[in-house]
């Protein structure tokens, strides 16, 4: 069962974009419709961007509207020197809960959801195994931060499996990315001249390159793979032949004991170590990839491979750089280019390329929540709480207003809604 | 070194890979085998961080040394070591810092028809303790994890090294010598019984004159960290190089007769895991008392 019509959390933030361009590519897939708080740093061609953040009522209703069938978060914070520590559990855990209160219901169209999850999840200690596979529960509790809200992420992932039987719920989760356009905690360390080590200590680390972790995510949403999966490049290497390939200096200068306060004294001087990296140059981590392989997953690159293209790059980047144009999303633009009549020449190119043409779903194929008769709004109408329909007002057009006027006067006629409904009106006519 | 020697990957071929291969996810956990990492030959390590290098240079040096001159290891029964498929050694362990697990992966380097590299399962204590840490994994050592040990005799068809009596046997006295302290819960026989690898016991006597411990000093201990302090004839007066002195105790190796496990699902039987281990110690000590029996001399066997 492929995806046909895909959601796709933080569009705007780096793997959102990357994968939503993956994803264009596929004519099968009618409808690719990208979400995210922010403005896209990249250009996007067919995909819909629709700026809105976690507000599960919104979400809710692009889904219905586009009768979404996959979701697909990628908006999920890993790294901790990305976002401050509240802003990461806002978006990791509410942001999660939220999504997936959009995709259940018991009408819901959502068959699939994938989260990009990290092997974080794991944790880094003293009593690790070697490999972790995907039934291993971490041995002890989280110790940071971004630990825990990956935890609880993925509780309510399975809450989520466990009360939509019918729905296919995969968690990949990521080990360390590599490559030449990726921002990590990890790809700063090793820019460095010379490479911060703890002392006595040389940890084992996996790492996947940033194209195949586009392809996995696209790989799982093609498939039909429901549970958790380790997605690692083949081979674990330890830090010094890390540091080897990259042509860098070992520099082993975080002391053994009290590294925590070394690390403290490295941020002033602008040498990011976050929590969960501490531990990781520690005890280091190795995880167990076969699953996803069995799974029919070809990698394309070895954790070796990965680190010799960041490598090639690093040693390419002080020449390139400042020669790509940075992007600036501009909405009237790409509303102009997307859904004007006038535009002649691509439209064509993109109407016979891509099955279906761009504007279907914003004018109104919206079925549930606008009331066209005053007879039935919607089905449950008069379960809805006074706050939820006056919430849903905004979007309503002037004839469905003065319908839903009609039904409320007529059946529960609760003065704060029609008293809200009259407001509405009365704005709309004063604009006009 | 052997050619196996880096490789953390099974030496059998990838057969009948095509014809399984197509979108069918669900397998049996035995097709996992073929999906380990392959061999990359530019590499010095392998995924469990085992130096080629490091543990090629201990082995022409300190080893060679040790086995041939120091100890003058003698070895008995090296044939009781299969030369394909994964085992379980077990043996006993004494030394305070025990030269046991290295002058047992010498023998096999040095006796077997088909040298095999061993893999020493040691507590998780090293990879915490900076030092330990990095050089530990170096020589061929891993952690004593369950997933560990089965995804080595099992998915990786290695030699596995277990210690069962752990730190109890290294930090006895010298009083206890050669007297076997428990085989801890049985969980090596688990291990095997689950990969259905045979069990191959070793008897090693010399080493617990090689560096008798007299007494426990508990504030050294405290100091350093370590999981023991002993005062042994060289240490702690010569400091860390009195540690891997030894005095020069003739070493004799015995590798026993195998035991197979070729059901599925013995290591859910608990009475059977411990009786199983019982068995294997009692053989261990039987052994042991009879080869000290034999010996005339601490020093020249």
């Amino acid at each position: 069962m492929g995806s046909k019509r895909i959601l796709i959390t933080g569009v705007s933030k780096y793997w959102g974009h990357r994968l939503a361009r993956q994803m264009e590519a596929f004519e099968e897939i009618e409808t690719i419709i990208g979400v995210d708080s922010s403005d896209p740093a990249g250009e996007l061609e067919r995909t819909e961007y629709v700026k809105v953040g976690t507000q599960h009522a919104l979400l809710k209703r692009i889904v219905d509207a586009a009768r979404i069938d996959t979701v697909i978060d990628t908006r999920l914070v890993v790294d901790s020197s990305t976002s401050s520590s509240r802003n990461a559990h806002e978006n990791n855990v509410i942001g999660t809960m939220n999504i997936l209160a959009a995709c259940s219901g018991p009408d819901t169209t959502v068959r699939k959801v994938v989260l990009k999850s990290s092997a974080h999840y794991y944790g880094c200690e003293q009593d690790d195994p070697a490999f972790f596979t995907e039934g291993m529960s971490r041995p002890h509790a989280p110790r940071t931060g971004i630990e825990r809200d990956i935890v609880d992420a993925e509780a309510s992932l399975r809450e989520f499996a466990e009360k939509n039987p019918n729905a296919t719920v995969t968690i990949l989760r990521f080990a360390n990315v590599l490559g030449p356009d990726v921002r990590t905690a990890h790809t700063q360390l090793f820019a460095l001249p010379a490479i911060p080590m703890i002392l006595g200590f040389d940890p084992r680390y996996q790492f996947v390159h940033e194209d195949d972790v586009v392809h996995a995510l696209e790989h799982v949403a093609q498939e039909n793979l429901p549970g958790v999966y380790n997605v690692a490049g083949d081979g674990v290497l330890a830090l010094s032949e890390v540091i080897g390939l990259l042509g860098r200096t070992p520099a082993p200068i975080l002391p053994p004991w009290g590294t925590g306060l070394a690390v403290n004294a490295a941020r002033r001087i602008g040498v990011k170590v976050p929590p969960e990296m501490v531990n990781q140059l520690r005890f280091g981590r190795g995880v167990d990839n076969r699953k996803l392989k069995a799974a029919g997953f070809n990698y394309r690159y070895t954790s070796r491979e990965a680190v010799q293209k960041l490598a090639e790059h690093m040693r390419l980047h002080p020449i390139l750089k400042g020669v790509r144009e940075p992007y600036r999303y501009e909405r009237e633009v790409e509303e102009f280019l997307r859904w004007s009549p006038s535009v002649q020449g691509n439209a064509e190119a993109e109407d016979t390329q891509s099955a279906p043409p761009p504007p279907p779903d914003p004018p109104r194929p919206k079925p549930k929540p606008r009331p066209r008769r005053p007879i039935a709004p919607v089905e449950q109408y008069d379960d809805l709480e006074s706050e939820e329909v006056i919430s849903l007002l905004g979007s309503m057009e002037a004839t469905d207003l003065q319908a839903l006027l009609a039904y409320e006067r007529g059946n529960r006629a609760r003065a704060s809604v029609t008293g809200a409904i009259e407001g509405v009106l009365a704005r709309r006519g004063s604009l006009i | 070194m052997t050619d196996s020697g880096r490789t953390s990957l099974s030496q059998r071929e990838h057969e009948a890979l095509e014809t399984e291969r197509g979108n069918l996810p669900a397998r049996r956990e035995d097709d996992m085998r073929r999906y380990l990492p392959g061999v990359e030959p530019e590499r010095q390590l392998n995924d469990w961080g085992r130096s080629e290098r490091i543990e090629g240079l201990m082995d022409r040096t300190l080893y060679d040394f040790y086995y041939r001159y120091w100890f003058r290891c003698e070895v008995d029964g090296i044939e009781n070591i299969p030369a394909t498929g994964g085992a379980l050694l077990v043996s006993n362990h004494s030394g305070a810092l025990p030269p046991d697990a290295a002058m047992i992966g010498k023998s096999i380097k040095e006796e077997h028809p088909h040298p095999r590299p061993l893999n020493i399962t040691v507590e998780h204590f090293f990879k915490g303790y900076p030092g330990f840490s990095m050089l530990i994994p170096k020589i061929g050592c891993v952690a004593a994890h369950p997933a560990n040990v089965h995804r080595l005799l099992y998915d990786e068809e290695q030699l596995v090294l277990v210690f069962p009596e752990g730190r109890k046997g290294t930090e006895k006295l010298y009083k206890d010598r050669y007297k076997l302290r428990r085989f801890g819960r049985g969980g090596f026989v688990e291990a095997a019984m689950r990969a259905r690898a045979p069990i191959v016991p070793v008897c090693v006597v010399g080493a617990e004159e090689a560096q008798p411990i007299f007494a426990h000093i508990k504030p050294l201990q405290k100091l350093t960290g370590l999981i023991y302090a002993p005062l042994t004839p060289t240490f702690p007066h010569f400091g860390m190089a009195g540690m891997l002195t030894y005095l020069p105790a003739k070493f004799r190796i015995r590798f026993l007769e195998p035991i197979h496990f070729d059901d599925e699902g013995m290591h859910e039987d608990r009475a059977l895991v411990q009786s199983v281990a019982h068995e294997v110690r009692a053989r261990i000590q039987e052994n042991l008392f009879e080869m000290v029996r034999e010996r005339k001399s601490v020093w020249f066997g």
